[in-house]
């Protein structure tokens, strides 16, 4: 299926130098990094407002990077179809993001900068994201929070009226705007009364329930997508003059995550199927602070916001003996004396404590329960207490701040953690990975776009706190509204191919109508779910949060057994033209499965440590992730040639602001 | 975590093939149920269960499954999201059922809301009512600095509350009128109740409370049964908020000066 017309990885094996790659590959603007961005939105060709509704444009999922792409693009007259697989495009998983979005407004009159921001950013992402993508985001982030407050986002406020201030980990200052503990459900339906509008107005058609199943490529670009009907499944395909996809991460791989159910690689794939090259897969975020895994019948796990850490101390007993009473039931936690308490973040990351970064503080968790004291009934758990803030500040005070997630906590354990500590353990929640882009979000096939969690830009190896958020607004209300009219300006007035007059449509259709042809005449005897399950259960354990060359080995092994026993025993119940849960997950899982490999590959290649992908191999004497900056610092991207037959290409990192530094948080 | 157990029940389920076939219930039996469980993974214990025999699952709607994307939406026992207050289903454990159990469960029963198949409703309904209205009108990138206009923390906070509906439409479910009134009046109160919400504060109210009516949906009668459902704790108080500024709007509509009159 690979495109030979768009094969990306001869032409790039040229370009040795690295500011020329920058210059020609990337497409990073040349002159200081803050007159990059001003440079390019100059340079963009734009379209007559009275043409723009000549020009379609597929957008597909309405999250914070899609519902804001496709609003502001049919603000400004094009003419937009947008396509999710909810019920509704305000579901889009966004909505599930608790603690905040940074900017760099310093409002707090603490010392802050959009260069700090952009360093934070991206030391954060251990020195593996690009200067000139980052620097905009920061630079981008303040007119984020004025477009949301213009809104009418609720963001939390002084009494003084004006705009309140939390902290989130990885940073000194306090720039993360937060709406409670739902700051995500507040900017997304944001971003969905403006697409809303824009549906209303005429210029934004949704398509609900409509999954995309294929990219449609006529003549090396991206002309249109296939989507399957979710209520009827019918399978049609749409043209148009460009594609954008804002189709979130993978986090789903692991089957267990802090993701929706229904969040899948599939569109991701299919592009990099037809030719767009994906960039750095194994950079996965772990989550520190999730609900710990109960049993063997959980379908997900449940992020407790890293807002949390603000004030909550993170610790397990000193001795094995204790931890082991802890987790029988003999002793209860409350009862443990502070001496016999070790405070391991605060103990081994005094200047940053509880709010060191992500992946260092999973790591830490997993040190904690490898050497046996964890809690929780599987060992697998750490304690964030509260116990010395209620003293501190009272109950009240900590109710105002966390209330919802306190509530949610006790919930889903039936434990209350104003009296006892919350048990946590790092998940899967974040993919830094994704299809790369250049500098103006396109990916290697023209006329593919790709924003948010879905593209691979700005985080590097580890995602900071609320800086999805960030980059998901970032992308599409202020980056893909400039840079899809450049593309669309010169592809001229000649209108999206017709579909009558170019066979790809037809012929992208049959292949996904055939597809599903196969999965249904399977008929085995294992649900797809039970074989997700498996593949969870497998990515967790050989390429979660410490990764081997003899692990990662035996997993691609593995996933290969399991994906063909997936061709030859998924039973699928039901037909495919009507409404099917079942074949929904079953064409997600097959796509997850190839992905898999992938995401395997690119751990064993990358043969350092740094951010979230941690080779146990490549460790300090104190455990901290050791960086072979002399060989990794690029880009990883692959390029698909056949069935398990990807070639790694490198996009060189060039670096002309920042200083590479080992990343420290003592 | 609290010690769990495992529980056996008994699931009356609707089942409805597609939007007009005639629907009926069917009774299923479930066990081994951990106390710890969701009440959507009992669900998919289920599922795996009927798949295993051949049968076709339940049909139903979940996503983020941690109660904010507002996509379950399922009758439990007569209740909409079942009986604990302030709980979405997917958020709803089972160590709130006992041992042996009878459990019914139903999709949301409301005309503007038609079944697409077993528990799963259109709620496109919902939709048009926010296209209508329910936004702010400002271009992206033509915002002001977002510190200009002050706005005191109880305004703030009461816009906060008002924006926590997740639009699942469990308020319409409970309603003997079905009506949106609560989602509707929640959306209007967040707005209207913002300075930035002013300039289209009564042509707003207006519009929304027109496509309301337009999607079939019954008026409000004051009885409260959404109040008691809704799992994000919205009150009657934007109701009557938005009655007011409806009363208003539709007021200075009637005697609106026509301006220049033309020919």
């Amino acid at each position: 299926m690979s495109n030979p017309e768009i094969s990306f990885s001869e032409k790039w094996k040229s370009a040795t130098d690295p500011n020329d790659f920058a210059k020609t590959i990337s497409l990073i603007p040349d002159g200081p990094l803050a007159e990059k961005w001003s440079k390019r939105k100059f340079e963009y060709k734009l379209v007559n407002p009275a043409n723009r509704r000549k020009f379609h444009v597929i957008v597909v999922g309405s999250g914070l990077a899609g519902g804001a792409c496709a609003a502001s693009l049919g603000e400004m007259g094009f003419n937009v179809s947008c396509f999710c697989y909810q019920d509704s495009p305000r579901r889009a998983h966004s909505i599930a993001a608790q603690g905040g979005i940074n900017a760099a407004k310093c409002y707090q009159n603490d010392g802050d900068s959009v260069y700090r921001l952009f360093y934070d950013t991206i030391k954060g992402g251990d020195f593996r994201a690009r200067e000139g993508n980052v620097y905009r985001l920061a630079e981008v982030s303040n007119s984020i929070i004025d477009q949301c407050v213009a809104q009418g986002v609720p963001f939390a406020r002084e009494y003084g009226g004006t705009l309140a201030n939390r902290s989130f980990g990885g940073a000194q200052v306090s720039r993360t705007f937060y709406a409670r503990g739902q700051t995500g459900q507040q900017l997304l339906l944001g971003a969905y009364s403006a697409l809303s509008k824009q549906i209303g107005l005429g210029t934004v058609k949704m398509y609900n329930r409509h999954e995309m199943m294929d990219l449609v490529i006529v003549n090396g670009e991206a002309k249109g997508i296939v989507t399957r009907n979710m209520i009827t499944g019918e399978i049609k395909s749409w043209n148009a003059d460009c594609v954008v996809l804002c189709t979130g991460g993978y986090g789903n791989v692991f089957y267990l995550s802090t993701n929706a159910q229904g969040c899948n690689v599939t569109a991701a794939f299919r592009a990099f199927k037809h030719g767009a090259g994906f960039a750095n897969p194994c950079y996965t975020q772990i989550h520190p602070t999730c609900i710990p895994v109960h049993g063997d019948q959980q379908s997900k796990l449940t992020l407790m916001s890293e807002s949390l850490r603000n004030d909550g101390r993170v610790w397990v007993p000193k001795t094995r003996e204790q931890a082991k009473a802890i987790r029988e039931g003999k002793l209860n936690p409350n009862d443990v004396a502070e001496e016999d308490r070790d405070y391991y973040l605060e103990r081994k990351y005094p200047s940053f404590g509880n709010l060191a970064p992500r992946d260092i503080s999973s790591r830490a968790a997993k040190e904690a329960c490898d050497d046996e004291r964890g809690v929780a009934s599987t060992g697998r758990g750490v304690f964030l207490d509260f116990r010395d803030a209620i003293n501190r500040l009272g109950e009240d005070v900590i109710r105002d701040r966390y209330g919802n997630l306190f509530d949610m906590y006790e919930n889903i354990t039936g434990v209350n953690p104003y009296k006892n500590p919350m048990q946590i353990y790092p998940a899967s929640h974040y993919t830094m990975g994704g299809l790369w882009v250049d500098y103006n979000l396109m990916s290697t096939i023209p006329g593919l776009f790709v924003g948010g969690e879905a593209n691979f830009s700005d985080h590097g190896a580890n995602r900071l706190g609320a800086s999805a958020l960030m980059q998901g607004l970032s992308d599409g209300y202020f980056v893909l509204p400039a840079s899809v009219p450049n593309y669309l300006a010169k592809c001229g007035l000649k209108g999206a191919p017709k579909k009558e007059d170019h066979p790809e449509y037809a012929a992208a259709e049959a292949a996904v109508r055939e597809r599903i042809e196969k999965l249904m005449s399977v008929h085995g005897n294992k649900s797809p779910r039970a074989i997700h399950h498996e593949l969870g259960k497998i990515i967790w354990e050989k390429c979660g949060m410490a990764r081997t060359e003899e692990g990662l080995k035996s997993a691609i092994e593995e996933i290969k057994a399991l994906r063909e026993e997936f061709w030859k025993n998924v039973k699928i119940v039901g037909t495919a033209d009507s409404l099917n849960i079942e074949l929904e997950r079953a064409a997600r899982v097959a796509d997850f499965l190839d992905f898999a490999i992938l995401l395997c590959k690119d751990a064993l290649e990358r043969r350092e440590s740094c951010g979230g992908h941690f080779r146990a191999e490549f460790q300090t004497e104190e455990g901290e992730a050791l960086r072979v900056d002399e060989k990794f610092h690029h880009v990883g991207v692959w390029e698909y040639k056949g069935d398990d037959d990807f070639v790694r290409v490198q996009e060189p990192l060039v670096y002309e602001n920042v200083h590479l530094a080992t990343r420290s948080y003592k | 975590m609290s010690e769990e157990k495992t529980l056996s029940l008994t699931l009356k389920v609707w089942r409805q093939s597609k939007a007009d076939a005639k629907g009926h219930f069917e009774t299923y039996k479930v066990s081994n149920v951990s106390t710890g469980s969701s009440f959507l993974e009992m669900l998919d214990i289920l599922n795996e269960d009927l798949v295993a025999q051949g049968k076709e699952p339940i049909a139903f709607d979940h996503d983020c499954r941690e109660g904010i994307c507002g996509m379950c939406s399922m009758t439990i026992n007569g209740m909409p999201h079942g009986p604990l207050p302030g709980v979405t289903t997917c958020q709803l454990h089972m160590r709130n059922f006992r041992d042996g159990e009878t459990i019914t469960i139903e999709p949301w029963r409301a005309k503007p809301f038609p079944v697409i198949k077993d528990l799963i409703v259109d709620r496109t309904a919902f939709d048009k009512i926010i296209q209508a209205g329910g936004f702010v009108s400002v271009r992206t990138g033509s915002a002001i600095d977002a510190n200009i206009i002050p706005i005191a923390k109880e305004t703030a906070d009461l816009a906060m509350d008002a924006a926590e509906c997740i639009g699942c439409g469990a308020c319409v479910a409970a309603c003997k009128n079905a009506s949106a009134m609560l989602f509707v009046s929640s959306k209007v109160t967040q707005l209207n109740t913002l300075p930035q919400g002013q300039p289209e504060k009564d042509r707003r109210v207006l519009a929304m409370v027109k496509a309301m009516d337009d999607a079939g949906f019954g008026n409000c009668s004051n009885l409260g049964e959404c109040q008691a459902v809704c799992p994000k704790g919205q009150t009657l108080d934007f109701i009557a908020k938005m009655n007011r500024d409806y009363a208003v709007a539709s007021i200075k509509k009637l005697f609106k000066s026509r301006g220049k009159s033309r020919k």
